[in-house]
């Protein structure tokens, strides 16, 4: 581990002032090479996948909220998927289907990877830009047609694949079993090339870390974020071929007859299980690392503390990032695989627990003593923990195999992966999001919005996800069009409604969100520099950093989130500043908030 | 919100219902821990006039604490979990002399084989029923699990058993149920559209009663030849 990354590879990227090229239209906001116009064009795709997933859960909580009945504006759509708006069981199969696949690979993973890799990467690490920016780019501009692919196989004869995100063989691997061919086509398609996308992603972030950080910036001086984007690439590389291959032996079984998952001519079913959850835990992990990242960067600026256990916490991402890889059995407990492998899974994913509770401990130890300061990203980030302690205990109970056989399969599930993905992920985004906004935009959100989205949010989220642990544990299944069909979930009915109606209304503050976010790019208060007071690199830049991010290669003089050092005037001392410990810095742009 | 799980009725239930709750305790104090932690925290520091925040990088020894204790809890979740998993899913564990079924499940039904006149399974005299089962009642009793199509999810819930039903595959799954009655079969594994409506129903029998319904079932077996099941079966009806 040197003190100083070498920059000799990457020299001929310059720094914005070596830089004075004027770009075209095209070359600037379309095919741009620069990683925080790539960061934004993710963004934007991102949040209008996320968009389309949240009409979907919509429609999914219209039928198990009002079983049957015509849903509003369902007649707009075409008979094969809700005549007279009644949503039919086949295009129920499907939205439930694609809400999974929208919003873990076009919604959640290109948001934390994709929007925040690319953004925060370069600038936390003092670099002009990534590595590779045309590999960038590349990226990207993978990631549109497989996601307007994904969507367009909704309007293929057939309809949208109905096999669930998960697509367990043989049901995904022969289109007689769901009268879907095209479709599940398509989605095999279009999962393979935001593959690539994926891995050009990583390849990029993995060589940017480790070859282009700023003299001083030593590994154990990183932000949070970044180590948990760089371990968060490491697993992307190496879970995204595996899927890859996966995708390539299904579309061959679904398409051309060849029988590796279809058990009739001696294929194995079990077989996609074992793969797809060898790429699917470490992607688990893809989808809340960097959110953790975020989070603990984000708590610490708003407690004014540093981070608490620091190394423990880098220690903790990497035990997570390598236990992710052998717990993936524990997806298939109930699947038919030899019992006994069920213990030895048992075993190592109870120990994963381990790595999650000492984040949950250390994000706690910095708020602890300290002054802390309710910014909307603070409130967010805050949420986060709340929520990530509750889809973190939940997996306790799956972990434990005799329990897993009542709850797997119920909407305890649906309740943990939306607490983990939802209240964990979702909500880190949210934090990163209006936190890193000024960077992006050069404006703030507005705080008082920003607060009500909040507020509002986590009132809501926790009506609609809570009480789905009941239904899990009165025993409504996943994925049931109806589930009034058995007499002894029809109880269950007024609870379902209540949770689609507060769907709805959790669907309705996202509105709030949508209005702020563009709102604010035009109308937005002018942003400062560092508007949080914050200590990393990025906040030395202008709001937004002009091509080339930092006029001349930053020099890092310590660690990254130092807030309060005593003896220092301000209560931050940023890592580009140098002096003793935390000497003000008369070029510094410190405004109130 | 309602924690506790419906009344089991099978012999290994209250052991899973135990983990459970177990689980429950230890989760629930640790939840109940950490948000007062967390919003005590948040209220008691939050930032005012002449308060400064601690400079404060950590402290080894609670990390020492908070990966120890956490560690020793989950094992020992594990360590409780591992016999009881074993008596339930390890077929060797299984109890001798069970009653044997088969059930073949396929989009969306279930068709249960039982073994007929001579006891065994898959020869001529083995009869069938369409989304029913007839089960003793505090007799070990074992159901061959197959699938003639994709996967699905053989769930009965007061029994405590959940079993993927896999193509290619016989899987036993076993229990002892410890009450007479009906009970809702279910699929829990996404088999196609029709997924929500592959139900059926468990009877649970006296042991009198279900060698008397097993003796009519074995006669109408004579009577009627394999000929006629399937259109008797299809009304979910016992075959007759």
């Amino acid at each position: 581990m040197s003190m100083t990354a070498t920059r000799t590879d990457y020299d001929l990227l310059p720094y914005a002032g070596e830089h004075h090229e004027e770009l075209s239209f095209i070359r600037k906001y379309i095919f741009s090479t620069d990683h925080k116009t790539i960061g934004k064009q993710f963004l934007f795709m991102s949040l209008i996948f996320m968009l389309l997933g949240g009409i979907m859960a919509m429609m999914i909580r219209w039928q198990l909220g009002f079983p049957g009945q015509p849903m509003p504006g369902g007649t707009l759509l075409p008979e094969t998927m809700s005549p007279g708006g009644i949503i039919l069981p086949e295009f129920y199969a499907s939205l439930l289907t694609m809400h999974g696949t929208f919003m873990i690979f076009f919604a959640i993973m290109p948001l934390l990877v994709g929007v925040f890799g690319n953004l925060l990467i370069p600038l936390q690490i003092g670099a002009p830009d990534m590595a590779f920016p045309k590999l960038n780019m590349l990226s990207f501009w993978l990631a549109v047609p497989s996601g307007l692919m994904m969507l367009a196989s909704f309007f293929v004869i057939g309809g949208a694949a109905g096999s669930g995100w998960t697509a367990y063989a043989p049901l995904s691997a022969d289109g007689q079993y769901t009268g879907v061919y095209m479709g599940q086509r398509l989605w095999l398609l279009a999962l393979f090339i935001l593959g690539f996308s994926s891995i050009t992603g990583a390849v990029n972030y993995i060589t940017t870390v480790i070859n282009m950080r700023a003299p001083g910036l030593t590994w154990f001086r990183l932000p949070l974020s970044v180590w948990a984007l760089f371990i968060t690439a490491i697993l992307a590389l190496l879970a995204m071929p595996i899927l890859a291959g996966a995708l390539i032996m299904l579309f061959t079984d679904h398409a051309l007859g060849t029988t590796f998952f279809r058990p009739a001519a001696g294929g194995e079913p079990l077989l996609w299980q074992h793969l797809f959850w060898f790429f699917g835990h470490p992607e688990v992990y893809i989808l809340i690392l960097p959110a953790m990242g975020i989070v603990s960067e984000i708590l610490a600026n708003g407690a004014r503390k540093p981070v608490f256990g620091y190394k423990a916490m880098v220690f903790a991402i990497c035990a997570i990032a390598f236990l992710g890889w052998i717990v993936w059995g524990h997806h298939m407990f109930m699947s038919g695989m030899n019992p006994m492998l069920g213990t030895t899974f048992m075993f190592s994913t109870i120990v994963i627990a381990v790595p999650s509770a000492i984040k949950v401990f250390n994000w706690l130890g910095t708020l602890w003593k300290g002054s802390i300061v309710f910014h909307v990203p603070f409130l967010n980030a805050a949420a986060f923990v709340s929520l990530f302690i509750i889809g973190g205990l939940s997996g306790v109970f799956m972990a434990s195999t005799p329990v897993d056989i009542v709850i797997t399969d119920t909407y305890f599930i649906v309740a943990h992966i939306h607490y983990v993905l939802f209240g964990g992920s979702l909500f880190g985004i949210f934090a990163g999001i209006t936190y890193w906004y000024p960077k992006m935009f050069g404006t703030m959100m507005n705080e008082l919005w920003g607060k009500i989205h909040f507020a509002g949010t986590f009132v809501t989220y926790n009506l609609v996800f809570f009480p789905m642990h009941e239904l899990g544990l009165q025993g409504m299944m996943r994925r049931i069009y109806d589930p009034n069909n058995y007499v002894y979930l029809q109880h269950l009915q007024p609870l379902n409604t209540f949770i689609s109606v507060s769907a709805f209304a959790l669907f309705a503050f996202q509105m709030i969100f949508m209005v702020n976010f563009l709102y604010s790019i035009w109308f937005g208060k002018k942003a400062a520099d560092n508007p949080w007071r914050a200590t990393t690199l990025e906040w030395s830049t202008p709001s937004p950093p002009p091509h080339g991010n930092f006029q001349q290669m930053p020099t890092v003089y310590r660690g990254p989130h130092e807030y309060s050092v005593p003896g220092a005037r301000e209560d931050f001392s940023p890592q580009w500043e140098s002096g003793g410990a935390g000497a003000p810095s008369p070029t510094h742009h410190a405004t109130a908030h | 919100m309602n924690w506790m799980f419906p009344q089991s009725v099978s012999t290994f239930g209250p052991e899973i219902d135990r983990l459970y709750y177990i689980i429950l305790a230890i989760t629930g104090v640790v939840f109940v821990l950490t948000e007062v932690l967390l919003f005590y925290f948040l209220i008691r520091y939050r930032a005012r006039e002449g308060h400064k925040a601690e400079y404060n990088h950590g402290n080894t020894k609670a990390e020492v604490i908070w990966t120890t204790v956490p560690f020793v809890i989950v094992v020992g979740l594990a360590l409780m979990s591992v016999g009881v998993w074993k008596r339930i899913k390890d077929p060797s564990a299984f109890p001798p002399n069970a009653y044997q079924i088969i059930v073949t499940a396929r989009q969306f039904e279930w068709e249960a084989t039982y073994p007929g006149a001579d006891g065994q399974l898959r020869t001529a005299d083995d009869f069938k029923l369409l989304n029913r089962l007839n089960v003793p009642v505090n007799r070990p009793f074992v159901v061959n699990l197959e699938s003639s199509d994709v996967i699905h999810s053989f769930f009965v819930y007061p029994f405590r058993v959940k079993q993927d039903v896999v193509p290619g595959m016989t899987i036993p799954v076993w229990f002892e149920v410890t009450a007479t009655g009906e009970y809702a079969l279910g699929c829990a594994e996404l088999c196609g559209f029709g997924h929500y409506s592959m139900d059926g129903t468990v009877m649970v029998q006296t042991q009198t009663e279900f060698q008397a319904w097993e003796a009519t079932q074995i006669a109408a077996r004579a009577a009627a030849g394999v000929a006629n099941l399937a259109a008797a079966g299809a009304t979910g009806a016992p075959a007759n």
